[in-house]
């Protein structure tokens, strides 16, 4: 029998801070006048505020909580943080979103909260159940928040779709887990890896219960062929959504996808490195080269997505080859780069489209560089990152990536992944081109950014330039959070 | 104050953000307010700076500001490891501070000047973003203390210098200019590049002092391979930025933009960053004569060949762009025999007495409400003195009359291309022969601009005025700075001390011997007799020829027939180049996009794809025989994203087969491989 200690709960406080915020937002929420509902988006903010200040506030607490399901480390650290920075942007850029299309229900606040609560402890914990259960938070609040619109079909459909297909994707991987308890008689990761390191325990149903756990977190980070639910899941869902939906569950995944496989899959021997290696592979390549033809802007960045999930397997499968920490920094790296400009680009396409997201094919852009300067500076900016443009975060994020796995041996996958990069460049330089290149009157919005949005889509811009120009602070940060990966 | 010596590029980088932020909002007094003043600044702080320096015994300081790419261990082309770590510091020495001053103290001069120049032109704050954005580049490039932060101001220079030409951008020549000058700078920048990575490989370090060091270590021989290649690729760069024989062709054009950014950035500065960079590389050069002949080469050939062009075009602005580029050369040919404290010195005088010609000339055109074209102007001296008498002094310094600064710097390249340990008589002779052509040039214009009689056009002929005050002031400064810019670099022989050259020493101090060949001070004189000789026969060539008896002019353009028509035509470069590469190239583009086109309808119909895309194939395969050099990668490219296409269906339970299929493979493969 567990019992709960005090050091045991402080090593979940964020978790905890969050999902009383979340429900203090549910139980305001009828008290609150429907032209007042903001008040409810501070509220959450200031949650998530207050969940990052809890580090600072408890005392250093490294270490496992909770009979060595939670694992409290400098890596759950770095993604907590991560997650509770993707929030705080993505609740920025609601607010003025939900009342500009009517949809202003407090619940979207609180979804995001839980939601956040399932990603921080999917990357905090070592204990599948617990991750499964992460998950499944997680999860579940994003489907509803995908059909947040639920006027609009576009939204309907997402939600739909991005439900059916997840449950069956979280099914592989409860699957997986079931195999791994039967086989092995526990789900807990430490107690895992030191069973499976023993000589001849690794059978063809382990090796299957990998593949299995493998399917379901690379539905959540959308790999190829796993992919394929993205694109109309991510047009469809409300745009600061999809903002959320492509940086926070992502890395989320990716924080147990890195966790479970330098973790277990090292004694399996050279094939599950080979797993990773043809997933990165394909991924970049169909992310990218489907991500040309694209006419919608939320489209054609859902490829993109697509894309930069597979330059993060770069980084896991060097990781995985080289055995040293080199890759599994440059994958946390890349995974906060890739935040701030891709959670900057949605929102402020969700503004840009206007009401109704009425807006969104490229198309709509032309001209945008004169009719609003600043709005098409800084989507500019956000795309030069997303390519990988010197002095952008996205740069750097790709440069530690391709280093460490140059370093690890990996020059095939290197080069594919660098002419990948190549070939992104086309579409995201496109949307640049239309946008001050093309003569004609624009379609997207222009009304000038409300404050929340613009304090978000700053603090984006910042973030990449200070990445990008002086990459060493976070350089040092990632490299140390991934000191407790095996 | 050193310490804080990042602040004077950072002020104008203020500059441009305010512009670029709050521009548009702000009234006009406070656009110039904050964008001249702040260049201001930085010039205040500069000359601080600068006496600072002379405070130090050694001359020298550096600040690193951050690590900025810490690259690691890596295998030099020795064989040995090297540890790159790139920061961003400050190197401030002689050579970098004459080059901190000349830019900020020119630019804020011109800064001045914009405020009555682009008073009426519609953007007022964009061009003042763009001039502050500018000076931030040019202060980067110079005071940077390694050769990769250099290069980050080179390219902010380029930029800017694109978006400055372009600034009348709804003029669809101006914006052909800034395109033909970004486009023609980035071969050269595509050669620094290369060169810059040969030096990582070679010395493990881009930082100036330590390579300096490297290649002043003896552990180098002359005529090392790879160094020479180095010189060769650095000097390539430079000759893009520096608009040298063969790329200077997009010069002349870039006198679309404003006159006061040719001021700034296509006399006084950008242009003379080549000259900077071989200067700053010159521990390099020296250990590759091959390099030296070719950059001497280039530099005598380039400032004859521009000097004779200069003389048969009709634009004020045009001719003054061609003798930037004759200048130019000038100075290149100082590098290239080793006096490099010459270049730089002439660098400076040129910085003053071009940015004078261009901001007068600028004056000359506000004055005829736009009017660029030398024949139709005259007799304008008494209507706007101060322009003339200005223009007459910077005319006089450029010519090489004594004791003006363009004499005193432009004697001291002609001795050392003669007498320095690289000179050759050839050398000389080009840059004479150039110096009288000069003459020429400059004083053809300034009869056919001030002298004789008017022919203006009647309607412009009542609004011709004087400039504001603001323009007056910059003109009579820089005025001011011509003709006592000679006396820092006096040379011996005339009873002065060339404390310039002295000052600039340690920079270029090199164990190679730099000694003079043996010549009595006796030759030198001559020499310098020689030279005014030939300038003074220019003017007076001009003053025949255009004030006497006008009517010549035209008798010996037909004289010269057909020679003359090739000088006007500049020689058919421009048409050259556009046979040989341009229409190549938008041939290639042309069909590359019709191509796109194709493939990308025959696309959309599904059912047909299996058969369009071998219809698509076997064109693909038609084209790419007959053209020959057919864009494949953007066929491949678009063809590669159709399979995506087609699984993307949209229904929910094809996808949940595709996952259920990639499971099965990935299981299969995973369970197979063990």
């Amino acid at each position: 029998m567990t019992t709960v200690s005090i050091p045991d709960v402080m090593r979940i406080l964020p978790e905890l801070i969050l999902a009383g915020f979340a429900i203090l937002v549910m139980l305001f929420e009828p008290f609150v006048p429907a032209g007042r509902k903001r008040v409810l988006g501070w509220i959450a903010l200031l949650g998530v505020l207050v969940a990052g200040m809890a580090f600072t506030w408890a005392p250093p607490n490294a270490g496992m909580a909770f009979s060595g399901s939670i694992a409290a480390d400098g890596f759950s650290y770095f993604f907590i943080f991560l997650f509770l920075t993707i929030a705080a942007l993505a609740l920025l850029g609601s607010i003025n979103y939900l009342e500009r299309d009517n949809i202003h229900h407090a619940e979207y606040y609180a979804l995001i909260l839980f939601s956040t609560v399932g990603m921080c402890f999917m990357a905090a914990s070592a204990e599948l159940i617990m991750i499964f259960l992460g998950l499944e938070i997680s999860s579940l609040s994003t489907y509803v928040l995908a059909g947040f619109r639920r006027h609009d079909p576009r939204s309907n459909e997402s939600a739909m779709k991005y439900f059916l297909l997840g449950s069956f994707a979280t099914a592989f991987f409860l699957y997986g887990i079931a195999f791994v308890y039967g086989l092995t008689g526990t789900t807990n990761l430490v107690d895992l890896a030191a069973d499976l390191a023993q000589p001849g325990k690794w059978s063809t149903l382990t090796r299957a219960a990998l593949i299995l756990m493998f399917v379901g977190l690379a539905f959540k980070v959308s790999t190829v062929p796993f992919q394929i639910w993205t694109p109309d899941v991510y047009q469809g869902a409300p745009a600061p959504v999809t903002a959320f939906l492509s940086t926070g569950p992502k890395a989320a995944a990716f924080a147990v996808l890195v966790r479970i496989f330098l973790g277990l899959a090292g004694p399996s021997g050279p094939a599950a490195f080979w797993v990773i290696w043809i997933s990165a592979a394909l991924t970049m390549t169909v992310g990218n080269f489907a991500a040309l033809l694209q006419k919608n802007v939320k489209r054609m960045l859902a490829y993109s997505a697509i894309a930069h999930a597979g330059y993060v397997l770069v980084g896991l499968a060097a990781a995985m080859a080289s055995g040293s920490t080199e890759g599994a920094s440059a994958v946390l790296f890349y995974l906060a780069a890739y935040a701030f400009m891709n959670v900057g680009a949605f929102l402020l396409i969700a503004h840009l489209a206007g009401p109704g997201e009425g807006r969104t094919e490229i198309s709509d852009f032309t001209g945008l560089g004169r009719a609003a300067p600043g709005a098409a500076a800084c989507l500019t900016v956000f795309m030069l990152s997303l390519s990988g443009i010197p002095s952008t975060a996205g740069f750097f994020a790709k440069f530690y990536v391709f280093r460490a796995s140059v370093h690890a041996g990996l020059i095939g996958l290197t080069i594919i992944a660098v002419l990948n990069s190549v070939v992104s460049v086309y579409y995201y330089l496109n949307l640049v081109v239309t946008m001050y290149m093309r003569e004609g009157e624009p379609q997207a919005a222009r009304t000038p950014m409300p404050l929340p949005l613009y304090s978000a889509i700053a603090a984006s811009l910042f973030a990449i330039f200070y990445l990008g120009l002086y990459p060493n602070h976070f350089l040092l940060l990632s490299t140390l959070s991934s000191k407790p990966l095996p | 104050m050193l310490e804080r010596i990042w602040l004077i590029p950072l002020l104008p980088a203020l500059g441009a953000a305010f512009q670029f932020f709050f521009g548009r909002k702000v009234k006009k007094s406070v656009v110039s307010l904050v964008s001249v003043g702040l260049p201001g600044v930085s010039f205040a702080w500069a000359i601080g700076c600068f006496f600072a320096l002379l405070g130090r015994p050694e001359h020298l300081f550096t600040k690193v500001l951050y690590d900025w790419w810490p690259v690691g261990a890596f295998h030099l082309s020795s064989g040995a490891m090297g540890n790159l770590n790139v920061h961003v510091g400050f190197l401030l020495d002689p050579l970098s501070a004459v080059m901190m001053l000349v830019v900020t103290g020119v630019g804020f001069i011109i800064h001045v000047y914009s405020i009555g120049y682009m008073a009426h032109e519609g953007g007022y704050y964009r061009f003042f973003g763009y001039m502050n954005l500018f000076m931030f580049s040019m202060l980067v490039l110079v005071l940077s203390d390694n050769f990769l932060m250099m290069f980050v101001g080179w390219e902010g220079v380029g930029l800017c210098s694109y978006l400055l030409i372009g600034f009348f951008f709804h003029r669809r020549s101006a914006s052909d200019a800034g395109k033909k000058a970004f486009v023609v700078n980035r071969i050269g920048d595509a050669a620094f590049l290369l060169g810059m990575m040969l030096i990582v490989v070679t010395f493990g370090t881009v930082n100036f002092q330590a390579v300096t060091e490297a290649a002043r270590s003896g552990h180098y021989p002359i005529l090392d391979p790879t160094i020479t290649a180095i010189c060769i690729l650095l000097f390539i760069g430079a000759i893009g930025k520096s608009a040298q024989i063969p790329l200077y062709v997009w010069l002349p054009d870039a006198m679309e933009g404003p006159t006061p950014v040719s001021a700034l950035i296509h006399a006084a500065t950008m242009v003379t960053a080549g000259v900077y960079m071989v200067s700053r590389a010159n521990a390099l050069f020296m250990l590759a004569p091959a390099a030296m002949a070719l950059v001497a080469g280039i530099g005598a050939a380039t400032a004859f060949f521009a000097a004779t062009i200069a003389i048969t075009q009709n634009d004020i602005k045009r001719v003054l762009a061609y003798s930037t580029i004759s200048q130019l050369g000038y100075m290149f040919t100082a590098c290239g025999v080793g006096a490099f404290a010459a270049g730089i010195f002439h660098l400076m005088s040129h910085a003053f007495f071009k940015a004078l010609l261009f901001l007068a000339a600028g004056s000359v055109i506000h004055a005829l409400s736009g009017e660029q074209d030398m024949r139709k102007m005259g007799g304008l001296r008494e209507k706007i003195p101060v322009t003339y008498w200005t223009y007459l002094i910077a005319a006089l310094a450029i010519s090489g009359i004594p004791p003006l600064s363009g004499f005193v710097s432009k004697d001291e390249i002609l001795w050392q291309s003669y007498a320095g340990p690289h000179g050759h008589l050839v050398l000389w002779v080009a840059g004479w022969v150039t110096a009288g052509l000069t003459a020429l040039y400059m004083f053809r214009q300034i009869y056919m601009t001030f002298h004789g009689t008017s022919r203006v056009e009647p309607e412009v002929e009542h609004h011709i005025h004087e400039s504001p005050r603001s323009m007056l002031a910059a003109l009579v400064t820089l005025a001011g700075l011509s003709v006592i810019g000679g006396f820092i670099g006096w040379p011996d022989l005339l009873g002065g001390s060339d404390r310039l050259g002295h000052f600039l020493d340690p920079v270029f101090e090199n164990p190679v011997p730099v000694a003079l060949k043996n010549y009595s001070a006796g030759r030198e004189f001559d020499l310098m007799f020689l030279s005014v000789l030939i300038a003074c026969t220019g003017i007076y060539v001009a003053y025949r020829i255009y004030v006497r008896r006008p009517e010549v002019a035209d008798r010996v353009a037909k004289s010269f027939g057909p020679g003359y028509e090739i000088l006007l035509n500049k020689y058919y470069v421009d048409e050259l180049y556009d046979a040989l590469f341009v229409n190549r190239v938008k041939n290639i583009g042309n069909a590359a996009s019709g191509f796109d086109q194709y493939v990308v309808d025959g696309g959309v119909n599904g059912v047909g794809w299996t058969t369009r895309l071998t219809a698509n194939l076997s064109r693909l395969w038609d084209l790419y025989v007959i053209d020959g050099a057919v864009n494949v990668a953007a066929f491949f490219t678009k063809l590669m994203s159709y399979p995506a296409r087609v699984i993307q269906t949209g229904l929910v339970q094809s996808y949940a087969w595709l996952i259920v299929l990639g499971v099965l493979i990935f299981m299969g493969y995973y369970l197979v491989h063990f």
